[in-house]
Formats: C-alpha cells, sequence, structure tokens
C-alpha cells in the first residue's frame, strides 16, 4: 500500500464529502426554490465524487474497507479535507463565498488531474471536471450577483470574504504528500494552480465590484487531520447511525 | 343567465367527451378556482413535504443513502415548481399562493406534520406516503385539466420511483438486524394510520368530491382511492413480514377486497387544524427561508436590472 497516495486520495475524497454535506444542509432551506434545486445538485456532484474517490480509498486498503466504512467510522484526525469545507454555511452569501474561493481552487486543480500518472484519479477527474466547470461558474456568477446587487447584498457578501479569506491559504501550502504526488505525476502542482487562482480570483471580484482581503495569516492544518472544532459536530451528525449498528447493512 | 348556462351546458358536454380543457379555453369560475385551490395545496404540500425528510439527509446511515434521499427531496421541489406553473396557467401568481402558504392561509397535505424520528420514517414515508399519493396522482394524470394532467405525469414517474426507494428501504431494515425490523415495525405501525387518512374523509362527508367528480377533475372517490391503497399495501407488508397496526383487518372473499378498522378522524381533523407535532415548526421553517432569501432575491433582481440597464445603454451607444 501507498501511504501518500491513500493520503492523497482521502483529502480528495474528504473534500467532497465534507462539502456536500455541508451543502445538503442547505436542502428545503434555500432563498428561492430553483436555488434550492441548484445547491442540492452541486451537492448531489460532491457526494458522488466522494463515493468514487472514497471507494478507491478503501480498494487501496484491501480487504474489510468499503466506502461507507472509510466515510463513518474515521474519527476528526483522520479526516483529511481543508478546514474551509467544514466552517459552518453562514447564510447565502457566506455559503456562495465559500463555493467561490474552493470551485475556482478545484477547478484548476481537476483540470491538472487530468493528466494524473494515476489512472484512477485520471478518470475520475474526467468525469468530475464537466461537473467541476459548472460549479465553478454558478458560484462566479452569484458572487458577481451579490457584490453588484443592493447595497446590502454586497455589505454581506464582502464581510463573508473578509471572514473567510484567512481559510483559502491552505489550498496552496503544500507539503510532503503534495510534493511526493507531484514528482509521481499522480498530483497536482499547488504553486501553479496558486497563481491561476489569484488571477481568476482578480477577476471575478473585480467584476463583482468586491475588494480583495489584505495579504495576511493563513490557518492550515485540515490536510493533515488537524480541525478545528467544527468537524467533530459534522461527523457526529453524518456517523451516528452506523456506529450505533456497526453489524447492520443499510 | 341564459348564455352563461348555455357555456357551463357546453363546458360540461366537452369534459363528458373526455377532452382537456386548456388554459384559453372558457371555463366557469368555480372549476378555475376549484383547480388553483387544489393544484397550489398540492404545489405547497411538495415544498413543506421537502422538510420531514431533508431533515434525514446529513443522517443518512450510507453514502448510497445520502445520495438518493437528496435527489429524492430536490425532485420534491422540481414537482412544487411544476405544480406552481400549473396553478399560474390559470391566472394565478406564485407570489400570492406562497404568501398564502407562508401566513398559514393555504392548507398542505397534513401528513407533513408528522414528525420523522427515525430512519426507518425515510423507509415508511416512500412506500406509504409515496405509495398513498401516487393511487391519487395516477388518476390525476386523466384530470380533465390539460396543464396538471401533463405535470402529473411526470410527476408520478418519479413518484413511483421514489416508492420503490422507500420500500427497498424498509426491506433492508425488515430483513436486517432485530433492532432494524424493529425500526421497521416502529415506523409502519406510526405511518400506517396518516396514509391511509391522506385520501381525506369519507365521501359522505367529502363536501367538493361530487362537483369535483362531475367536471372529472376527480375520476375516483376518496374511499375508493383508500381501498385501492391497502388492498396494494397489505400484501407488500405481508412480503417484508411486518404486522400492519390494524386488529380489524381482513381479507373479505365476498367484496375481494380487505376490511379494515375505524379510522380516527378526530386526530385528522386535528392535525389539520394545527395540532400535529409539526406544523408549527413546518411553517416555521417555510417563513425563515422566506425571510432570510429576501435580500438574496432583491440582490438578484437588483442585479437583473442593473444589467438590463447596461444593455440597453450599450444598444443606444451603437
Amino acid at each position: 500500500m501507498n501511504k501518500e497516495l491513500l493520503e492523497y486520495t482521502l483529502r480528495l475524497g474528504d473534500n467532497a464529502l465534507i462539502l456536500g454535506q455541508r451543502l445538503a444542509e442547505w436542502c428545503g432551506h434555500g432563498p428561492i426554490l430553483e436555488q434550492d434545486i441548484a445547491l442540492s445538485n452541486i451537492a448531489l456532484d460532491h457526494l458522488g465524487q466522494a463515493r468514487m474517490l472514497l471507494n478507491y480509498a478503501a480498494e487501496q486498503q484491501g480487504e474489510g474497507f468499503t466506502e461507507d466504512k472509510v466515510a463513518f467510522f474515521r474519527d476528526v484526525f483522520e479526516y483529511h479535507n481543508i478546514l474551509l469545507l467544514e466552517l459552518e454555511n453562514g447564510d447565502w452569501g457566506k455559503t456562495i463565498c465559500r463555493q467561490f474561493l474552493f470551485d475556482t481552487f478545484n477547478y484548476f486543480l481537476y483540470t491538472d488531474l487530468l493528466q494524473s500518472k494515476d489512472e484512477t484519479i485520471k478518470s475520475i477527474a474526467q468525469k468530475a471536471i464537466k461537473e467541476i466547470s459548472y460549479h465553478a461558474q454558478w458560484s462566479a456568477e452569484w458572487l458577481i450577483r451579490l457584490g453588484d446587487g443592493t447595497e446590502e447584498s454586497h455589505t454581506r457578501v464582502q464581510n463573508s470574504l473578509n471572514e473567510l479569506w484567512e481559510w483559502s491559504g491552505e489550498m496552496f501550502t503544500p507539503d510532503a504528500i503534495d510534493e511526493a504526488m507531484l514528482e509521481a505525476g499522480i498530483g497536482a502542482d499547488l504553486n501553479s494552480i496558486k497563481e491561476r487562482w489569484h488571477a481568476k480570483v482578480d477577476q471575478i471580484l473585480a467584476m463583482a465590484k468586491l475588494e480583495k482581503p489584505a495579504e495576511q495569516w493563513m490557518q492550515s492544518g485540515g490536510k493533515q487531520g488537524d480541525h478545528t472544532e467544527y468537524l467533530g459536530f459534522v461527523l457526529a451528525e453524518m456517523q451516528h447511525i452506523p456506529r450505533m449498528h456497526p453489524e447492520a447493512n443499510w | 343567465m341564459t348564455k352563461e348556462m348555455n357555456l357551463e351546458d357546453r363546458f360540461q358536454d366537452y369534459v363528458d367527451g373526455e377532452n382537456k380543457v386548456e388554459p384559453k379555453h372558457w371555463m366557469p369560475e368555480k372549476y378555475r378556482k376549484t383547480l388553483i385551490r387544489q393544484i397550489s395545496q398540492h404545489a405547497h404540500s411538495e415544498v413543506v413535504g421537502m422538510l420531514p425528510e431533508a431533515n434525514w439527509i446529513t443522517r443518512a446511515p450510507s453514502l448510497r443513502r445520502k445520495i438518493a434521499l437528496l435527489a429524492k427531496v430536490q425532485d420534491e421541489a422540481g414537482h412544487g415548481l411544476y405544480l406552481y406553473s400549473a396553478a399560474e396557467t390559470l391566472g394565478a401568481d406564485r407570489q400570492d399562493l406562497v404568501a398564502d402558504l407562508l401566513s398559514g392561509k393555504a392548507k398542505y397535505s397534513s401528513i407533513f406534520n408528522y414528525p420523522t424520528p427515525t430512519w426507518a420514517d425515510m423507509g415508511a414515508i416512500g412506500w406509504l406516503v409515496d405509495g398513498a399519493a401516487i393511487a391519487n396522482q395516477v388518476m390525476l394524470c386523466r384530470t380533465s385539466y390539460g396543464p396538471y394532467a401533463r405535470a402529473m405525469v411526470r410527476i408520478c414517474k418519479e413518484e413511483s420511483f421514489h416508492q420503490r426507494q422507500g420500500y427497498e428501504i424498509t426491506m433492508t431494515l425488515a430483513k436486517g438486524t432485530p433492532a432494524q425490523k424493529k425500526l421497521a415495525q416502529d415506523a409502519l405501525n406510526r405511518w400506517w394510520w396518516p396514509s391511509i387518512m391522506m385520501f381525506g374523509p369519507s365521501d359522505d362527508n367529502s363536501p367538493n368530491s361530487a362537483q369535483s367528480m362531475k367536471w372529472k377533475i376527480k375520476r375516483k372517490s376518496n374511499d375508493e382511492l383508500r381501498q385501492e391503497f391497502i388492498d396494494k399495501t397489505v400484501p407488500q407488508a405481508e412480503y417484508l413480514g411486518l404486522t400492519i397496526p390494524d386488529p380489524d383487518l381482513k381479507w373479505n372473499e365476498e367484496t375481494g377486497h380487505y376490511n379494515y378498522g375505524e379510522i380516527n378522524w378526530e386526530e385528522f381533523y386535528n392535525v389539520i387544524k394545527g395540532n400535529g407535532k409539526c406544523n408549527k415548526q413546518r411553517l416555521e421553517a417555510r417563513n425563515k427561508a422566506h425571510d432570510e432569501g429576501a435580500w438574496v432575491r432583491e440582490a438578484a433582481n437588483a442585479y437583473a436590472e442593473k444589467q438590463a440597464d447596461r444593455k440597453k445603454n450599450e444598444t443606444h451607444a451603437a
């Protein structure tokens, strides 16, 4: 078993799962029925990607592992998603902001993963890239609409952007695993993604009439399993039924 | 007066000839009003009906179940949209209809005022509640108002899928561990009577039914539909090894139908009146989403207007 590949797979899968789980909280509570449907679609895409990736993580671990065992029987410190995605949804503006920061990153990441030397990751990226391109377009359009909408929407979304900014740096901070995966031709080059991300973000923020927050301290740790207080609650809610009946099938 | 009566007679002949009424056709005012009320109640039921199930998306016990449930609840939002559109073909305005829901003036199906305390409720709702809804909706695929009938054809396809999904959840529990089987039986105990009440009061206590039947909005009586549902569902429960909570339930050789026990209509009218466990929470949740979404809708409108102005200016400049 290649430990680096496994952790890299879990990082991708956990990002998709935790974001899908958070977005699913919106279902039935969106501001407009049409957008409730749109956000549920995006949640479904992420959960679908999570299944493929966690299934791959299970395969790598061998007999006795399944996608559900990987999703429901790991504790906080064994989760490898970035911190941004476990934060609470907040209002529609904050959710849109988080989507925009992450979708833009995810678009460049999966574009690069289309060239991955790992056949499974490559084929997952081929399927996911269409969905992710749509997510990036959707959240950019909403950010522009809110930034250039009313005074209230502008203020709300600018505040959310300021609040979320410190959680955005983790996406581009490579560690030993990112470097090993890059070297093996499996993973993506985060430094190159960082440049492309900033260029895209600058362009959309200008259209949205929003100000880019100043350079600041960036939070990190999620990828390595060092999480905020929020993730424990996400997992408690998500995992409690299978953990109460560990021998059951659903 | 004579001309009006003449039109009504002609309308009745048209409907009796199994023709579909379309938005631009002449129709009696009461036909229009009945349909707006019925279709909008149906739309509200889809939207409020999202809540008891959305409640379980984040807690679904497997990734496959989580995705299927989210997709199902999303389908219900879609049904709400088609139905609001069908109501709009009759001259109603979606915003007014929603305002009536939020103020508590409009009704929605009372079944959604029951709580979903366990995962097994996702199985019971799909199997029983969607099952009862389908019995009614299959009939509505042949309703006399064209846009409603067409919306129903599409909705029925998705609802049958939901029902199979619910039955499959219940089956997995019923064939699972003793604790899972207990969850399934408990959910059946709680959902059986409310499900058979979904068809509404008995025919002799259903004031609007006769006129709706005459106009072919409705094609079967409440009691006929209820009997069909019971006849279909009893063998399904037997197959699962679950017990329907009605000691009077018994096959009747003579009629070729199941006899069933007395329905507690007092409970039915109580829940309609607002005394169900979740009436307040459901309406609060809808109001909260609406109120907290107000600034988003305003922003979207303001942005759309700005864009339209910009486009106009560009055209002028050119």
